[in-house]
């Protein structure tokens, strides 16, 4: 019994809950309880976004040191200018829509990949080379469109029953079901023993190239979705929809407790990181502070989780 | 030769007593005595894992002992490392290359010589580096400004040595050669040998590791013999020949006393027989002989550590899982890894996550992953190969390295593989570890599993059904079982061209 | 002489591998020359002195960006916020230097400090450095909108002046990029301790068994790019005269482009100072070459892209030629 509480206590996920928790009530305490309920919901539905871009990210960094995915921010603006475009504000059209944003997602993945196995340059290179084509590609085809969401698509994002958004509990499921991806499937078992030691995961007969590959791919593809899901929240896709993903992508995996060194990842983690983030900056608007301390605090922040969580160089 | 030596305090040059040094539970080094005198060069051998490259690490300063007393000229030191080292004028040849790739040859000496600064370093470092080429190396065709990493190995250990010999501020009185010859052909080994007798006659030091005995035989003055990271002989060159030393490695008072596994003789005679299922020429091989295995049988793989023996381990490994079409292997293999922390754990998961690993299609029910399955494999596993732990869910690394090198057995052994490839997996294991697992591989092979077994320890080798024994990455010799014996298997690896 | 004969011929004999190092060597060179040809078929008048002036002019901080990306790269790292860090270091030469030079000139001293320290971290700690400069790039960002919330400020005079400088013969620009790329050629790669820190990226173990200090390593090359990032920041104002907190977001993946472009590697300490200099005039480049083709400005980046994408790719070729010959 105390020995899976400390196990409890050790989980560095528990303490981006807590983080969260602390700092929606040290803002709820500043507005002395004013709109305590509303912050909560509306940061819960922001989080969403940021968990199903965190999960992409997740999956490629636990392939292990040097694996990051830099096209995530051109890969959404597109995928969100595609869904948009495809569905043009037809509700019939929202299933082809999502199911063209995703398909623009995994060609984006599948070509990061490409670029990492043929070219054998380091996936930050490829996915950056990469989000620059892309981004050239999703300004040219997204060029003076200004596509409203179908009206169902966009109430399907934002709704609310009794302050809890639709979408959030949706993407709890979706949570759910990565859980079970990473740690009950053949595939999620490969990515978590390719990022501890690809040579010792080759030895054991897995197919490395093939689940990078497909790694790859569904980071390329939660990519897109996410592109596309918050073109229906902020009615209207935009390429710069993704811009601020780039670095909350990276700051929600290393918050929440998934190793940057590879093959430990946390999906519950994601949400705690999630949660912290979009409180922290709720709390600060609370406060009133500028976008400069804002931001100050973010990096700050990243730094100080990153450093707690490094260990003191193994002297030999 | 030189008159019998005295060791008066004076002429030695550095002394080490009582030096232990352990990894985790494989003690490297069991208390090693060892002194170096001027113009003396000291041949030091044994079999892999017999401690010399760790002791030479602790002579270098590189590695801090558990134990140990230095003493330099009769004045015992009290804080030894690699600042000291470097003041006495210790320098050390490593077997892993020490110079940086991307930087010229005049660079790769600057790095060594603080001195080598101001205006002209690069001309200084490179006359520096080049004038010890020439000296070392007549012939060596090596510019000062040619990049380390495009040269072939052979240069670059060429520099390496050249390097260890180069004065400018601090003095060089020992130099430590570990396997020189590895990577340098036959005239430049001799050059490098000529070079050495005329340094110590000049008044320098050395020691000489090599697995070439006729290089340690014409080279030193004196040989130290070590097994099992104990100094085992000692004494002048010429009180020993090539036939004296391979008993002194082998350690003959060890003959007989593992008894040898009584092989069911019905089951040697039915293997001949059995299906082929493995069919592999090594990649260096150029006489035609290739490596069979049949099912149900045990072959043995020996020779020094690095003589081919991984890499065609490796390349049966790639053809069974259809990366590579070189030669013919039944489907199904499973490698059981030496290299623990390189090539076999997972040191984030569990026990039982770290033997399924390769069992996960057996475990998937519908979409999912049945843990109970996995379980039941880690149980059943821990109870057949002794796998100390109270829960097989304890983190893989909280198990000492004998139980966590069980579990990849349990890996290879508990999955479908019908060819399990043993990359000398009993590195540094103990020796009740060992006892359990060799039992289990006769029960299997009996079961029809063909094992390919790389191991470098002789008692192993007793094993075997057959063995081959190789050397520069080919096939020199095949033992059947009863002619397996360690003084056939030393011969044969140690069997120098002529 | 028959061993010498031999040995070039061998497959992956030295002889190959000095060709395919000058093949590596002269690739950034190559495509800089290639980008110049283009823009000259298309536009002769271009390649002039007003026109190259013209051209570069923003070359200068991307330059400077990219030579300070290269030091950290040199020791197998990578910096994320050296983008935002020049826009901060704008902001700062907007309104502070302009203001107070020495108070200026101080801050700036300490942001180098600040950049030697988290190469101490970095090293101390174990950290990837992606992670912490990603923090770092938010860090620099806001600390760049606290201290100039709304575009403005303005350019220092003298730097004004400087970057506008009307030289003789060669223009401006061409002559800033020469300087930079020579100063830095000859700290990185000809001075006695030039080589220690390119020999810590390529094999750390040995040059700490050699008796280097490895922290020490570490701590000067994020030092030199943070000096980097302050020259690059005050190039830029000097051009733009006035400043924006954002104005420098780009310079992150523009310099790893050029460092990457003129021939370093992420790993192995393997890094060029010109062929950074020439990656970067080659990324400034490309955006001209497009207007030149009358292609949108909506393809510049992808064209940024494209032109890494095909770098690497010869590389690869060039090495598969040389292990396959």
């Amino acid at each position: 019994m105390i020995a899976s509480m400390r196990r409890v206590i050790a989980q560095p996920w528990l303490y981006s809950f807590v983080g969260a928790a602390l700092v929606w009530i040290a803002a709820v305490t500043y507005t002395g309880g004013y709109g305590a309920g509303g912050m909560l919901s509306a940061g819960i539905a922001l989080a969403a976004f940021s968990v199903i871009v965190g999960t992409a990210q997740m999956f490629v960094i636990t392939l292990g040191p040097g694996n990051v995915d830099l096209s995530l921010p051109a890969n959404m603006g597109l995928a969100s200018a595609v869904a948009m475009k495809v569905m043009g504000g037809c509700d019939a059209l929202v299933l082809v829509g999502l199911v063209a944003a995703i398909a623009s997602g995994t060609t984006i993945g599948i070509a990061n990949y490409l670029l990492i196995r043929l070219l054998r340059i380091p996936p930050i290179i490829a996915t950056l080379s990469a989000s620059f084509v892309v981004q050239s590609i999703g300004i040219s085809y997204g060029r003076g469109l200004q596509v409203k969401p179908p009206p169902g698509f966009a109430t399907a994002t934002t709704v609310q029953i009794a302050g809890v958004s639709v979408m959030a509990v949706v993407v709890v499921v979706f949570s759910v079901g990565i859980g079970l991806l990473l740690h009950r499937t053949t595939f999620g078992r490969s990515v978590a023993a390719i990022g501890q030691n690809a040579r010792a995961a080759r030895l054991a007969n897995i197919p490395v190239e093939r689940i990078r590959a497909l790694t790859y791919a569904l980071g390329g593809a939660l990519g897109g979705l996410c592109g596309a899901l918050l073109a229906g929240y902020f009615q209207g896709s935009s390429l710069d929809i993704g811009n601020e993903y780039l670095l909350t992508s990276i700051a929600v995996v290393v918050i929440g407790g998934t190793s940057v060194a590879g093959g430990r990842a946390n999906v519950t983690g994601l949400w705690g990181a999630s949660l912290f983030l979009v409180m922290l900056l709720t709390m600060l608007n609370t406060y009133g502070v500028s976008a400069g301390v804002r931001l100050l605090v973010t990096g700050l922040v990243i730094i100080a989780v990153i450093v707690t969580a490094g260990g003191p160089r193994i002297a030999r | 030769m030189r008159p019998e030596r005295v060791m008066s305090q004076h002429s030695v040059v550095i002394e080490l007593t009582g030096t232990e040094k352990s990894f985790g539970a494989v003690r490297a080094l069991a208390g090693v005595d060892l002194a170096v005198a001027m113009h003396e060069c000291v041949g030091l051998i044994g079999h892999n894992g017999a401690g010399k490259s760790t002791l030479m690490h602790v002579l270098a300063g590189t590695l801090t002992p558990d134990k140990a007393t230095v003493a330099v000229k009769g004045e015992t030191l009290k804080r030894y490392g690699l600042v000291a080292a470097h003041r006495l004028g210790i320098r050390c040849v490593f077997q892993e290359l020490s110079l940086c790739p991307n930087l010229t040859v005049a660079e790769n000496a600057r790095i060594l010589h603080p001195a080598l600064r101001g205006f002209g370093w690069r001309r200084r470092a490179g006359e520096l580096i080049i004038s010890k080429l020439d000296e070392i190396f007549p012939d060596h065709r090596i510019a000062a400004d040619a990049i380390v990493g495009d040269l072939p190995i052979g240069k670059r250990q060429m520099i390496e040595i050249a390097r260890a010999f180069t004065v400018t501020t601090a003095p060089v009185n020992l130099v430590i050669l570990d396997e020189p010859t590895s990577s340098l052909d036959g005239h430049t080994a001799s050059q490098l040998f000529a070079f050495l007798r005329r340094s110590v006659k000049a008044g320098m030091s050395c020691i000489l590791i090599s697995h070439m005995l006729r290089e340690i035989l014409s080279t030193t003055d004196r040989v130290v013999v070590m097994r099992d990271g104990r100094v085992v002989t000692a004494g002048p060159t010429s009180s020993f020949d090539r036939n004296k030393l391979v008993v002194a490695m082998g350690g003959a008072e060890h003959h007989g006393t593992q008894a040898d596994t009584p092989a069911p003789l019905a089951a040697a005679a039915a293997a001949s027989e059995a299906p082929i299922t493995v069919r592999m020429k090594p990649k260096g091989q150029h006489d035609g002989r290739e490596l069979l295995a049949r099912a149900g049988e045990i072959v043995g793989l020996a020779g020094l550590a690095g003589h081919g023996q991984t890499d065609l381990l490796l390349a049966v490994f790639d053809a069974g899982s259809g990366r590579a079409k070189k030669g013919a292997v039944a489907d199904r293999i499973a490698l059981v890894a030496g290299d623990r922390q390189t090539d076999g754990v997972f040191p984030l998961w569990s026990i039982a996550e770290n033997i399924g690993v390769r069992s996960l299609a057996r475990f998937r029910k519908g979409v999912l992953l049945s843990v109970e399955a996995e379980d039941a494999l880690a149980a059943r596993w821990k109870e057949r190969i002794k796998i100390r732990t109270p829960d097989m869910r304890n983190p893989i690394l909280s198990l000492s390295g004998g139980n966590q090198q069980k579990a990849l057995f349990a890996r290879a052994l508990g999955s479908d593989a019908t060819t399990v490839l043993m990359d000398d997996p009993m590195r540094g294991v103990d020796i009740g570890t060992k006892l359990d697992v060799y039992d289990l591989i006769q029960e299997e092979a009996q079961g029809g599993r063909t094992f390919l077994w790389y191991t470098t320890e002789m008692d192993e080798l007793r094993h075997c059904d057959r063995v081959y024994v190789f050397r520069n990455g080919s096939i020199v010799a095949e033992l059947a079982r009863h002619e397996v014996s360690e003084e056939r298997v030393i011969a044969a690896s140690f069997a120098e061209a002529a | 002489m028959s061993v010498s004969v031999v040995s070039s011929t061998k497959p992956g004999g030295a002889g190959v591998l000095r060709v395919r190092r000058t093949l590596r060597a002269v690739l950034p060179a190559l495509s800089l020359i290639l980008i110049l040809l283009a823009i000259w078929h298309l536009n002769a008048r271009a390649i002039s002195y007003f026109g190259l002036n013209l051209m570069l002019n923003l070359a200068v901080p991307v330059a400077l960006a990219t030579v300070g990306q290269m030091f950290v790269m040199a020791s197998n790292d990578l910096d994320l916020s050296i983008g935002t860090f020049v826009g901060f270091i704008g902001c700062i030469t907007a309104t502070v230097l302009h203001d107070s030079p020495v108070l200026g000139i101080a801050i700036f001293a300490g942001c180098i400090v600040v950049y030697a320290l988290l190469g101490a971290l970095i090293y101390l700690r174990n950290l990837p450095s992606i992670v912490v400069t990603l923090g770092m790039f938010f860090v620099w960002q806001g600390l760049a909108i606290l201290v100039l919330p709304k575009p403005g400020g303005h350019a220092p005079d003298w730097l004004k002046a400087l970057m506008s400088l009307k030289t003789p013969y060669v223009p401006f620009p061409v002559m800033a990029a020469v300087v930079i790329g020579v100063v830095a050629y000859v700290g990185l790669m000809r001075t006695s301790y030039g080589a220690v820190l390119r020999g810590a990226g390529g094999n750390a173990v040995a040059v700490e068994r050699a008796g280097w200090s490895m922290l020490k390593v570490k701590m000067i090359l994020f030092g030199l790019a943070g000096f980097c990032g302050v020259l690059a920041g005050m190039a830029l104002i000097g051009l733009t005269t006035s400043a924006d907190a954002n104005l420098g977001n780009g310079y992150t993946l523009l310099s790893i482009a050029g460092a990457i472009l003129g021939g370093g590697e992420f790993t192995g300490g393997r890094v060029s100072p010109i062929g950074s200099v020439i990656g970067a005039l080659t990324l400034t480049l490309a955006g001209s070459l497009l207007n030149f083709m009358h292609i949108s400005p909506d393809w510049q980046v992808a064209a940024q892209g494209g032109i890494l994408i095909v770098v690497l790719a010869a590389r690869v070729l060039i090495n598969r030629a040389g292990s396959a010959a």
